[in-house]
């Protein structure tokens, strides 16, 4: 199988591909033969139910946890892909006793450098929050913290942006604007998104891998018509979401679930 | 203002109620002294009194000192080192069914009849709630920010000290409190085994030649003393996690 193109000169160069993903925890499976690209510079949407695996296929590529065995999975061409990562989840996640600007900073903060204060400023701006650069996390607004998880994301400036479901804690109108700053924010990057919504897969991704219970094996990417952000009312999509709920639909391997045989 | 005043007015209160039992059924001074009483025996023997205050107050701060020091290293060493865990974690647990009270006369024995004694005795005592507690915050880091600081390539000593130990804090605080309500008692202990100054030795001392209201007034200024240290411990700390919001309860320990 090729990996996406290399495009050594622009630093965001970085496809990622899994082959034959098996995952699980402590032996059982959860999910296997999962095979999908996401290509460079692009978003791709990973929709599935709640407990099919997605959070576990994401923290696998965000090299927090080992997969079961056989899954290659390559960033570039590389199979280390932890150092390019950056990891955005459904919290904010941020630290209670850091301002949001050291929060932004948190990544240098950690790795003991000095934080860029320029590039958290700009940072700051341009998710329109340099107003709050000094408050708490707790006198944020759950909109407000999201965006500042969005800049310390922004902040690491890796060329791979993975993200569970980081808007479904949102209500609508506050995700609906999260949705199109992130995207207009990380749109030079590969952004891999797990979603439980077909809507919000539909509005934000080049391509959508649904993911099932059990084996994968033949799941097809979907690309539906257009370029995001997608009207997701928009008739033209209405095929491509029939599309995406009958794969979603599929009977499902349950049986095999919590076993051991593979 | 309210908050200050309604405990005083129960306190005063109590007094009141306190004078007028002496008072009406005619008790002995000698089987209980008025707070009247207590009061003048108070001021005429402030100096005695301030004397072996000190004293006490010394091992108080002392123990506190070491006992917070000794339990963080032990929380510290037992989060970071899995081997520590498995060494250090039944010990203390088994620890703990010693009744640090027996041990008293053992460390009078060992460290005579000076402060050491007493300041050793209040180390034990609120070594257990400090590590505990503190261990239990480290234990209890939100896995998300972990993950966060790992893909973020932290190592893991500065996960420990910029993620875990901070998001502990509000635990470790629980655990001093508790520790800054015990310290007095084992300061105290250490003293009625055997010692020639501190408050504990002072009330015994009265006690023996039935000069009751002058211990009851060497009991009064141990209470002050007591809630002085723990308020003074409680906003210190409030202001370490000012960060954390009220409604939400660190004491799990």
């Amino acid at each position: 199988m090729n990996d996406a193109d290399p495009l050594s000169d622009s630093p965001y160069a970085a496809g990622l591909s899994v082959r034959n993903a098996r995952l699980g925890w402590d032996g059982a499976e959860l999910l296997s033969g999962l095979s999908f690209d996401a290509p460079d510079r692009a978003w791709t949407c990973l929709l599935g139910e709640s407990g099919v695996g997605k959070s576990t296929l994401l923290r696998t590529l965000a090299g927090l946890i080992e997969p079961l065995d056989g899954v290659d999975i390559r960033a570039n061409g590389t199979t280390n892909t932890s150092n390019n990562v950056a990891y955005m989840a459904q919290q904010d996640l941020l630290l209670p006793w850091l301002t949001a600007a050291d929060n932004v900073a948190l990544g240098a903060r950690l790795r003991g450098e000095t934080p860029d204060s320029a590039r958290i400023s700009d940072i700051l701006d341009r998710t329109g929050m340099t107003g709050r650069a000094n408050a708490r996390p707790r006198e944020l607004s759950g909109g407000e913290r999201q965006r500042i998880a969005l800049a310390r994301t922004l902040m690491e400036n890796c060329p791979i942006v993975l993200m569970d479901e980081p808007f479904s804690a949102l209500d609508a109108i506050t995700r609906a604007q999260l949705q199109q700053l992130a995207f207009e924010l990380l749109g030079e990057r590969t952004v891999v998104m797990v979603t439980h919504d077909p809507f919000e897969a539909l509005r934000l991704g080049w391509h959508i891998q649904v993911v099932r219970k059990g084996d994968n094996s033949g799941a097809v990417p979907f690309t539906p018509p257009g370029t995001p952000l997608r009207d997701p009312t928009d008739p033209v999509l209405r095929d491509s979401y029939h599309a995406i709920m009958a794969a979603l639909d599929t009977p499902k391997t349950c049986e095999n679930r919590g076993n051991t045989a593979a | 203002m309210s908050a200050i005043a309604k405990p005083l007015i129960v306190f005063l209160g109590l007094l009141c109620l306190w004078q007028g039992a002496v008072t009406v059924f005619e008790i002995a001074p000698f089987i209980l002294p008025g707070p009247l009483a207590v009061i003048e025996v108070a001021i005429a023997r402030a100096d005695t009194l301030a004397e072996h205050a000190g004293t006490t107050l010394v091992e108080i701060l002392l123990g506190l000192a070491f006992g917070t020091l000794l339990g963080c290293a032990s929380a510290l060493m037992m989060a970071y080192f899995r081997q520590a865990r498995s060494w250090l974690l039944p010990v203390l647990v088994v620890s703990q069914a010693i009744p640090v009270f027996a041990l008293a006369p053992v460390l009078v024995l060992w460290f005579g009849y000076g402060i050491a004694p007493k300041i050793a005795m209040a180390t034990l005592i609120i070594y257990f709630p400090v590590t505990a507690a503190f261990y239990d915050g480290l234990r209890r880091t939100e896995p998300g920010w972990i993950d966060l600081a790992q893909t973020m390539g932290a190592s893991k000593a500065a996960i420990l000290r910029q993620i875990r130990i901070p998001a502990a804090l509000p635990a470790f605080a629980s655990g001093l409190r508790v520790a800054a309500a015990v310290a007095p008692i084992g300061a105290v202990v250490g003293e009625w085994v055997g010692s020639s100054a501190g408050l504990g030795y002072y009330m015994l001392l009265m006690n023996g030649r039935v000069q009751t209201a002058a211990m009851f007034a060497a009991l009064f200024v141990l209470a002050i003393m007591a809630v002085a240290i723990y308020f003074a411990i409680d906003a210190t700390l409030r202001r370490l996690v000012a960060w954390q919001p009220e409604a939400d309860p660190a004491a799990f320990s």
